[in-house]
């Protein structure tokens, strides 16, 4: 996977977790050198995105407890609390401007997750 | 007319059809034509719908059936004068006088004077308890009296009888007796076989019915006792009311001279003039083509003929169809064209099923290429189709008996009026045609019942024709290409109730199969919570298990209730309120224990907030060990069965309502629906349990207990309606499974019982037909439906502790056993708070 805010040398991949540890078509928080990093199995698709946990709109440590699915062609995530939706791909919020959230690389490799921070 | 001169219109009578008239004497009007308009009305109220009068025991106020308020008559320069009948007519001079003395000149008179009850000259006719049925006071003498009376009989198995006897039905009476003197119900509308089934589908539902029956004395010292057949039968009743048929008020067109019939009715021709060219008289007490039109459309149509002729456009008043549709006590009575006409003037298809209680009859011209008219009892859905075919005399399809069996081949809904011809007229009470319709709602953009109502007032008399509006509704906005279907979401092209039925049909139990099956894309935070929400009221299994987990909603998700700061708060379930002193310190326990802030709910029970999602099924299996089970407070499910202490300790206590509240709360807990419920039992009348503010509420009687349904708290508050009285538990229970499979059926998502109630066409008498008087046949499979359902019932949250594959997903991290490390609290009165959110 391509990363999409470091460049591709500075990348250091950390083991976040193995792949039954995410449900299928959900996600889950991995704690990586002290940041809460939501992970997302997007099996309907064969992808996998990692996004911080935290909510933009009232700090809440949630997006890996969110529902995911699809916007036209866009996946994206629904934070549980007020259900602002964020593209999985970009991080923008997709129902208020005003909010974006960080994505991550995501590499998977011999049933193991690994973020790139 | 003359233009530029004022001329003085004097309307006598301030019913239906008198107020009908003066609004389209105003519409009628020319710029260059001025009017002085007088109203006399005998009643102490302004005009009133009289044709929903017994929507006044159905908890419509007099305010509520008002044509116009006394203001609208101000506002258009008219005078009105109420309790204020004309006792005299001076034609030569062209004067009326009224009772209080006001004396009044004319141009012109329009005789609105209406008909009265017809009490036909029994003995005993004159004792308390006898009443009849035709005004607001009649209906409030009846009331009254109902409160002492315990048997009751009307007098008249007609339309306007039958209503009556379900007001009396209504009014909690033990017994309900129809007297009819003719050999079937409805004599006017409907033939021997539609009486019979008609008769059965009354019978059912409590109603007495004696047909044959020549009444020779009303029994009684002052008050009525009995009444006194020909045959030597006794009735034994303590309440009568008489609605043997109308008699034309033409009292007053007697003593001003005019032409009247022997039998009643003030004789006027094509253009509805009276035998004096000045008078005109129209409505009921006027005699048109040798009859008294008793429907409100014809009177409509005699209102629009007058105030042509007073503003330059003669036409003349031309015989009227008298067809009619109205529902009784939840079945469907039509008749049209002519219902009674026999072979060989024409071949009649009869449709009959007992079961059912349904009976339909065509009369179709002896060539097969006409329908004549028809009969329908049980189900009138094909009624406003069969009417436009037979009045705009449509050729038939080879295959006539299709009309009533219903097209075979599943044509589109809507398809069958588009194709009526632009001038069918639609709305027979406002003459609005088809062409109007379709210009208003395609060129206008009025596709709402409300915008039609208000721009061409189709549907505001007799509402019968509102399907059919509805339709023509659809049918424009699809050849428009507006058609807008109530679907979930972007990935489902069907609404709730048919992804529901889809789903049953097909016997899914995931939401990968459904999407797949059903849907396209990859879902969303929409319609995920619905599929999960009618697998779990299907199928009732474990929310969690399967691929069902990441679609359930923030509250589901994890089987507790996310708070501020992604802490979560738990509620065990503590049936009818009722906690034992053992149970209590266990909440308190663990309450101490995980650091939790506790508060009674409104409900009756104990919420514990400020747990972290790792201490979750640690806290259940405290819980569980001590014999609670989960509350579903985080489900759109039963909440609460809340009660009041009722008779065990009560002294006002009739019944038992802690024991019952329990009984229903075990029965009921668990069941999801499209949005959470709420119930109370109720132990008397003073309601402490609040039961009318729920979804479902019981009230205690002496009896038994009545039910009531579609009540709600909440930002917009309504009270819940009685759908039956004094039935006993097992009934009681019946009802309710009914109503909430009706309701978890058909809701859309996330609406509470109260919006759906609204929503519903037929309201809350629909309803109660559905759930009561099983008018859809459905109530032998709601109830099994609901038992399955309730078999299935297992505590959710001692499934997830007992399973250490669901447990696991209780962590904050996935790769670390740490609890979220940013969760802070503060601190409030010794307990905590949730820290405000930036």
């Amino acid at each position: 996977m391509e990363p999409t805010t470091n460049t591709k040398d500075r990348i250091v991949w950390h083991l976040a977790c193995s792949v039954e540890d995410i449900p299928e078509d959900g996600g889950g928080c991995a704690l990586i050198e002290g940041k809460q990093i939501a992970i997302f199995n997007f099996a309907r698709r064969g992808e996998w995105y990692a996004t911080d946990n935290e909510c933009p709109h009232r700090q809440q440590m949630a997006i890996g407890r969110g529902m995911i699915g699809s916007q036209g062609e866009e996946p994206k995530v629904a934070c549980p609390f007020h259900k602002k939706t964020f593209s999985l791909k970009n991080g923008q919020c997709l129902n208020d401007d005003d909010y974006k959230i960080n994505t991550f690389p995501i590499l998977i490799k011999e049933n193991q997750v690994y973020i790139g921070l | 007319m003359k233009a530029n001169t004022n001329t003085h219109i004097i309307v006598i009578g301030n019913g239906m059809v008198g107020y009908k008239f003066c609004e389209k004497l105003l519409a009628r009007k020319k710029n260059d034509q001025e009017f002085t308009l007088t109203v006399f009305g005998e009643e102490p109220r302004v005009a009133y719908d009289r044709v929903h009068l017994s929507e006044y025991f159905a908890g419509k106020t007099a305010d509520d059936l008002t044509m116009a308020s006394v203001d609208w008559y101000a506002e258009n320069g008219i005078r009105l004068f109420l309790s204020d009948p004309v006792v005299d007519i001076d034609r030569e001079e062209k004067l009326v006088r009224s009772h209080h003395g006001h004396v009044v000149h004319y141009d012109y008179l329009v005789m609105v004077t209406g008909s009265g009850a017809f009490v036909p000259s029994i003995p005993g006719v004159e004792k308390d308890g006898v009443f009849v049925y035709r005004t607001i006071e009649d209906l409030e003498l009846i009331q009254a009296y109902a409160k002492k009376a315990k048997r009751g009989a009307v007098l008249g198995g007609g339309l306007l009888g039958l209503e009556a006897a379900k007001a009396l039905l209504d009014l909690g009476l033990e017994e309900a007796h129809v007297v009819e003197f003719a050999s079937r119900l409805m004599p006017r509308q409907i033939d021997d076989a539609g009486s019979k089934i008609l008769q059965s589908q009354l019978e059912s539902l409590g109603l007495n019915i004696h047909l044959a029956k020549s009444t020779q004395e009303i029994v009684g010292g002052d008050f009525i006792k009995g009444m006194q057949f020909a045959d030597n039968s006794f009735l034994d009743v303590d309440m009568l009311v008489i609605s043997a048929g109308i008699r034309p008020r033409d009292e007053l067109a007697k003593i001003a001279g005019l032409d009247t019939h022997p039998r009643g009715g003030i004789v006027v021709d094509n253009g509805l003039r009276t035998s004096d060219p000045y008078i005109f008289a129209i409505g009921e007490c006027a005699l048109a083509h040798h009859m008294i039109y008793g429907l409100i459309a014809p009177g409509y149509e005699m209102a629009d003929v007058v105030a042509g002729a007073l503003t330059g456009t003669e036409k003349e008043f031309l015989p009227y169809d008298m067809s009619t549709k109205l529902k009784l006590i939840g079945t469907d009575v039509a008749s049209f064209g002519d219902p009674f006409v026999e072979e060989p003037a024409c071949k009649t298809i009869r449709y009959e099923n007992k079961a059912k209680g349904i009976y339909k009859r065509i009369n179709v011209s002896p060539d097969g290429k006409e329908l004549l008219g028809g009969i329908l009892v049980g189900d009138a859905e094909q009624y406003n189709m069969l009417l436009q075919t037979c009045k705009n005399k449509t050729i038939l399809p080879p295959d006539s008996e299709d009309l009533i069996l219903g097209s075979r081949g599943g044509e589109d809904a809507g398809a069958g009026v588009m194709s009526l011809p632009d001038d069918a007229l639609i709305c027979s009470c406002e003459a609005v045609t088809k062409g109007m319709l379709c210009h208003e709602i395609g060129e206008n953009g009025h596709a709402t019942i409300d915008a039609l109502k208000k721009c061409c007032k189709a549907g505001t008399g007799c509402g019968g024709c509102i399907p059919m509006v509805k339709d023509i509704i659809q049918g424009v906005m699809k050849q428009n290409g507006q058609y807008v279907r109530n679907v979930v979401c972007e990935h489902f092209d069907h609404s709730r109730q048919e992804l529901l039925d889809l789903v049953k049909m097909n016997g899914l139990r995931t939401y990968g199969e459904v999407l797949n099956e059903f849907g396209h894309g990859d879902g969303c935070e929409v319609c995920k919570p619905v599929v999960a929400s009618l697998l779990a009221s299907l199928w009732n299994e474990n929310v969690l298990t399967k691929d069902r987990a990441p679609i359930q909603d923030s509250n589901d998700r994890y089987l507790a209730n996310i708070q501020k700061g992604g802490t979560y708060s738990v509620v065990p379930r503590i049936p009818g309120g009722e906690i034992t002193p053992d149970k209590l310190i266990v909440i308190g326990q663990v309450a101490k224990k995980y650091g939790l802030y506790t508060k009674i709910t409104g409900g009756q029970r104990i919420d514990l907030f400020g747990a972290h999602v790792n201490d979750l099924p640690l806290i259940w299996e405290e819980l569980i060990d001590a014999g609670f089970e989960s509350g579903h407070a985080y489900g759109k499910a039963l909440r609460t069965v809340k009660s009041c202490v009722g008779s065990t300790w009560c002294r006002f206590g009739v019944q038992d309502s802690v024991s019952f509240a329990i009984e229903v709360e075990e029965r009921y807990k668990g069941i999801r629906a499209p949005h959470k419920f709420k119930s109370a039992v109720s132990g008397c009348i003073r309601e402490c349990a609040e039961a009318q503010s729920k979804d479902f509420g019981i009230i205690a009687t002496e009896k038994g207990w009545n039910l009531y349904v579609c009540g709600n708290g909440g930002s917009k508050p309504q009270h819940a309606q009685l759908i039956a009285s004094d039935v006993d538990k097992e009934t009681c229970i019946k009802l309710i499974d009914r109503f909430l499979m009706f309701y978890i059926k058909t809701a859309d998502p996330l609406t509470r019982t109260a919006t759906w109630l609204n929503k519903m066409e037929g309201g809350i008498s629909y309803l109660k037909a559905v759930v009561v008087d099983d008018l859809l046949g459905l109530a032998a499979e709601f109830e099994n439906e609901m038992q399955s359902l309730i078999n299935n019932y297992k505590c959710e949250w001692k499934e997830v502790v007992d399973n250490p594959e669901l447990r696991k997903h209780y962590n904050h991290f996935v790769n670390v056993p740490d609890k979220d490390p940013t969760v802070a609290f503060e601190e409030l009165r010794t307990q905590k708070r949730a820290r405000e959110w930036a």
